[in-house]
Formats: structure tokens, C-alpha cells, sequence
């Protein structure tokens, strides 16, 4: 036998559609804004984060990565010359200017490295060869923004600032959070595509020897260079996020969304839930007299938000899936992991039982003399 | 020792210049074996009374002992249990369930009794039986005639094994031949399984089958009269 509460449940379906409907629209907004947060996350300090560097040298105050001010790439030899440290390279992130073959300019993001060491190198590589880059004009760009670049095949030359390139390299799901194509290619060719001058750089990236101590190498980092900071990748990266998710008020906003939803999907839930238990508060009132006590009243309304919760949020996160899915053949970045999908399916329960509190407090407060009429 | 024992019971309804007295010093027994009719025009409390009876009420003051066990003192959270210990309920409007069918509704108030699965389904079965509904186990309310669903509620009312059944007008939505047997049935409860039977009703057709006649009047015992046995 079904329990009572999954046949009243099912009984009004249209009310169990708009139960339904809430949840699911707030499911698919909660999990495409929290991707969405997490995908801009994850881009903004994806460079950063793939750079395989333990220490980031950087101009002194530097709020996130594309703001660098230039400094004397004298120090690299300090840098190299500091106990625990395996490898520096220098290391540049510029704006600049993309001219497509069309005659048409685009902003793009130069990213200069050692093509040698790889530190700060490109991470998915689709095609092409990342040893490659240490030919001169050669770049290497993401597939996702060829066309936005003009680019149509491999080998097409393009120029950065007035000075040929030549396409030799696709990556792909190298996202930009600037909207600005990030293009990689050799520290040397990097100095031609950008105002950085010969004997500067924009970083240093540090990678430590095997089974140093990582806050020893910094601190005689720190004190071997002067005027720049020694960061932590992990503490450059939470620094750039902070900054454009928080300083810039972005992370907010798309934050901001997901609470709303969350609160519309509660008021909706609570609404039908709430509406449900008055058309059934005198079956409440007769179980009370029945014996049944004020738990067993509970849990029949607290089921019944259970299982609108787990059949709202299993659509609802289909939905969201799909949406992901196709975010990656668009602009927007969203990403969903298995534990932003686990942390959902507990919210949405959590929203479904709260909003059945709601119901709770006036099945347990039932006129008991309202069995007997008739 | 009678089934419920009501003595000096009022019930006052709000406070100051709003108070109503529904009860005013009531002394009753309900006796099991008899069936207790307890008429009155409307308003004049019977309603209040079975509440208070059915330990669902709680009186101003006053006494009421359910099985020798004094009600009105206990704390809410063991009420529940007195009721499903010892009463059963039959309503005017019926109140049976509406999405489960006869069966489901007699099975739930067994799984209040801790009597679930097969067990509670064979003896849901055998209680419509003895209801003369054995083939309308599977309806659905909306399906049934008043007669009918009236007998469901007595089936579901005695699931529970109880001394005790009050019921509030249980022939008032039923039709002449309906109401006959309702009250057959209910007077079988007394006589033949020894329940205590309780009787809201200001339907006079039914004093043919009652024990004891207790009339209420604006709160108040005006009157209580114990029958000779009669046959319909």
C-alpha cells in the first residue's frame, strides 16, 4: 500500500505539477549559476593555476594576473641563485591587439613562457606542438575562439600588434574570463607582441627542488628580492579570483541569482506544500483522533516534500546538465562536479523540508473538534 | 467500573466578556455493553462533550476516567496513545480518506496499531467483511454510497480493538435504510462484543437502540433515562 502522503501527493496533480515546476526552476537556476560561478572561478586563475610554478614573483601590489606591472628580469638570476629552487623562467601576460585576416581588430592576451621548461606552458593541447613555439612568430590559440580570432586552419598568419604570427597550435577549453582570447607563445616572441621591454618580465615563475620546504624557499625568496612580491601560486591564484569574482562584483551578482532562486523555489514549494495541507487538514484532524500523534503527522508532510525534492531536483539537475553541455560550445563557462550536484540535491531537500515547516506548524495546531462536523 | 466516567466536566470557551460555557458540571458513565445515546438540540454541547470524552478536548475542569485512567492531567504527548488504545471514532461526515481505498483506510488505522504488511491487510479484509463489505474492498470512497462508507468508518473505528467507540450522528448523512443498519451495527458492537458505545445524535429514530438515554441541554444533563430493550 502507498502511504497516505505519496497518494494525496499524486492525487492533485496539477498542484503536484507546480510543486514540481518551482523546484525544478529553482534547481536549474541555483546549479547554472553556481556553474557559472565556479566556471569563472576556474577561469580567471586557470593560467595560474595550470602554471606547474610553486611561487609567483610579481610587481609589488599586483591585484590579479593581466595587471602586472614590468620589472628588471635581473632578478630571474637572484631568483635562480636562491637555495631550493629548481627552475625560474620569466613569464609574460600582456593585452594586446589581434588584427584578423580580415582586416579586423581583436583584444587578446598574450601569454609569453619558456617553450623549454613548459613553466606556464599551455595544458590541453588539441594540435600542434608546444616545443614549436620557440620558432619565431608562432602562437598557439584555443579552438573555441578561432573564429573569433579569424582563424580557419593551422599554419594562417595573422599579426599581434603590427608583427606577423602564425597559428601552429589549437588548445581546447582554455577559456578567458577577460573576453579576451589568451594567446601563447615563446617569452621571446611575447616581447615582440607586447610594450614589455628586452630586459623585463612580467612574473617569475619559481619552481622549487624536489622536497624543499616550500616557506623556507619563500622566505629566502622574499628576502633576495627586493621591490616585488613572492606568492604562493595557490595564494596568486585566490587572489586573482577574489578580484574579479568579489572586487569587480561579478561573483556576486551570479551569486546573487542563485540565492534569489533558491528563495523563489522555496516560496513556491512552501506555497503548494502549504496549500496541499489545508485541503488535507481535516484527514490531519481525523488521524489526530485516530491516535496518530503529532510526529506521524510530520513525517506525512515532511515525506511528501521529500519526494517532491528528489523528483524536482532530479529534473532539475537533468536540465542543468544539458544546460552545462551546451555552455561548452558557447560563451558562457559553467561547470557542474559531482560534489556541486551532491551539495544541490541536500539544499534541495533542505528548501523542501523548510518550506514544509511551514505546513507543520498548522497540521499541529488543528481545531480537534473539526472531525465531528460534518 | 464504567468504560468513561465524567464527573463535574465544564468547558468554557475565550475568556472575559467573550467566555462561553459549552459544559457546565456534567457527571456521565458510559458503560461497556450499552449503547448511550446522548441527545440535545444543536449547541447544546453534545459535540464538546465526545471531544472531551474522546480525550481530543481538554475540559476547563473537572474529571473524565477512560478505562479507570484519569485523562484530563496527562500531558499532550500521551493522549495520542489513550485514543489509540482505547477509542474509535465514527464521524457524521464520515472522514474517511479519499485517496486510499476501504481497505487502505482500515490497513492505515492498523498501522497505527503497529499492524503493518500482510497481517494488517488480512485483518483490514475481515473487519469489511464483518462490515458486509468484503466486495468493496477496493473502492474508493467516491465510489461508495453513504451506507457504505459508513460502515468503512465503523471497520476502521474497531481496527484498533477499542473498548471504546463514540460516534457523533453517524445516521444524520445517511439515508432511512442506511441508518438502520449503521445502528444495527453499532448496537452490536455493544451487545454482542462487548464495546461502550457513545451516541451523538438528536435523531430520535435511532433511541430504538439504545441502552441509556442522556439528554443535554445548554450545557447541562437534563435528563438520563435507561431504556427497556427493544428490537427493530
Amino acid at each position: 500500500m502507498a502511504s497516505l502522503a505519496i497518494r494525496n501527493l499524486f492525487h492533485d496533480k496539477v498542484r503536484l505539477a507546480v510543486t514540481l515546476t518551482g523546484i525544478v526552476f529553482s534547481v536549474v537556476l541555483v546549479a547554472v549559476q553556481t556553474g557559472m560561478f565556479l566556471g569563472f572561478t576556474t577561469t580567471t586563475s586557470n593560467v595560474i593555476d595550470n602554471s606547474g610554478a610553486d611561487f609567483w614573483v610579481t610587481s609589488k601590489g599586483v591585484k590579479y594576473l593581466e595587471v602586472a606591472v614590468p620589472f628588471s628580469d635581473k632578478k630571474l638570476y637572484h631568483a635562480r641563485a636562491v637555495e631550493g629552487v629548481a627552475e625560474a623562467e620569466k613569464y609574460i601576460v600582456r593585452f594586446a591587439q589581434w588584427k584578423r585576416p580580415d582586416g579586423a581588430n581583436e583584444s587578446c592576451e598574450v601569454v609569453g613562457f619558456d617553450p623549454d621548461t613548459r613553466l606556464g606552458a599551455p595544458w590541453r593541447v588539441a594540435e600542434g606542438n608546444v616545443h614549436d613555439l620557440k620558432l619565431p612568430d608562432t602562437v598557439m590559440i584555443d579552438r573555441f575562439y578561432a573564429p573569433k580570432l579569424g582563424v580557419t586552419r593551422l599554419g594562417q598568419a595573422v599579426e599581434i600588434r603590427g608583427v606577423r604570427a602564425r597559428v601552429i597550435g589549437f588548445t581546447e577549453g582554455i577559456r578567458t574570463f577577460t573576453t579576451s582570447p589568451l594567446v601563447f607563445t615563446s617569452y621571446r616572441n611575447a616581447l615582440r607582441y607586447t610594450d614589455v621591454k628586452a630586459d623585463e618580465t612580467t612574473y617569475l615563475l619559481v619552481k622549487a627542488a624536489p622536497g624543499a620546504d616550500l616557506e623556507k624557499s619563500r622566505a629566502a625568496l622574499t628576502s633576495r628580492l627586493t621591490d616585488v612580491d613572492v606568492l604562493t601560486t595557490r595564494e596568486f591564484s585566490a587572489r586573482t579570483t577574489g578580484y574579479w569574482m568579489f572586487g569587480t562584483g561579478a561573483g556576486v551578482m551570479v551569486l546573487s541569482a542563485a540565492v534569489l532562486g533558491l528563495l523563489v523555489g522555496a516560496v513556491v514549494v512552501a506555497q503548494t506544500i502549504y496549500a496541499a495541507t489545508i485541503d488535507h487538514i481535516r484527514e490531519f484532524g481525523t488521524l489526530k483522533a485516530m491516535g496518530a500523534t503529532n510526529g506521524y503527522i510530520y513525517r506525512i508532510i515532511l515525506q511528501q516534500a521529500v519526494v517532491s525534492a528528489a523528483i524536482g531536483y532530479t529534473v532539475g539537475i537533468a536540465l542543468a546538465i544539458a544546460v552545462e553541455a551546451s555552455s561548452r560550445s558557447s560563451g558562457a563557462n559553467i561547470v557542474l562536479p559531482n560534489s556541486v550536484r551532491a551539495g544541490l540535491f541536500g539544499i534541495t531537500l533542505l528548501m523542501c523540508m523548510s518550506a514544509a515547516m511551514v505546513s507543520i506548524n498548522k497540521a499541529t495546531r488543528i481545531d480537534p473538534a473539526m472531525v465531528f462536523k460534518a | 467500573m464504567a468504560a468513561i466516567e465524567v464527573r463535574e466536566l465544564t468547558k468554557t470557551f475565550a475568556e472575559g466578556a467573550a467566555a462561553a460555557r459549552a459544559l457546565d458540571g456534567v457527571d456521565l458513565d458510559v458503560h461497556a455493553g450499552e449503547v448511550t445515546l446522548l441527545m440535545g438540540p444543536s449547541g447544546s454541547g453534545k459535540t464538546t462533550l465526545v471531544s472531551i470524552m474522546g480525550a481530543i478536548l481538554r475540559p476547563t475542569s473537572g474529571s473524565v476516567k477512560i478505562a479507570g485512567r484519569e485523562v484530563t492531567g496527562l500531558p499532550e504527548r500521551e493522549l495520542p496513545e489513550v485514543r489509540l488504545r482505547h477509542i474509535g471514532f465514527v464521524f457524521q461526515g464520515f472522514n474517511l480518506f479519499p485517496t486510499l481505498t476501504a481497505v487502505e483506510n482500515v490497513e492505515l488505522a492498523l498501522k497505527l496499531k503497529k499492524v503493518r504488511g500482510a497481517e494488517g491487510r488480512r485483518r483490514a479484509r475481515a473487519l469489511l467483511e464483518e462490515m458486509a463489505m468484503s466486495d468493496k474492498c477496493d473502492a474508493f470512497p467516491a465510489d461508495l454510497s453513504g451506507g457504505q462508507k459508513q460502515r468503512v468508518a465503523i471497520a476502521r473505528a474497531l481496527a484498533g480493538e477499542p473498548d471504546i467507540v463514540l460516534a457523533d450522528e453517524p445516521t444524520a448523512a445517511l439515508d432511512k435504510d442506511s441508518g438502520r443498519t449503521v445502528m444495527r451495527m453499532l448496537r452490536g458492537l455493544a451487545r454482542e462484543k462487548g464495546r461502550a458505545v457513545a451516541i451523538v445524535t438528536h435523531d430520535s429514530r435511532v433511541l430504538e437502540y439504545a441502552d441509556r438515554v442522556v439528554r443535554i441541554e445548554d450545557g447541562r444533563v437534563t435528563g438520563a433515562d435507561i431504556l427497556e430493550e427493544t428490537h427493530a
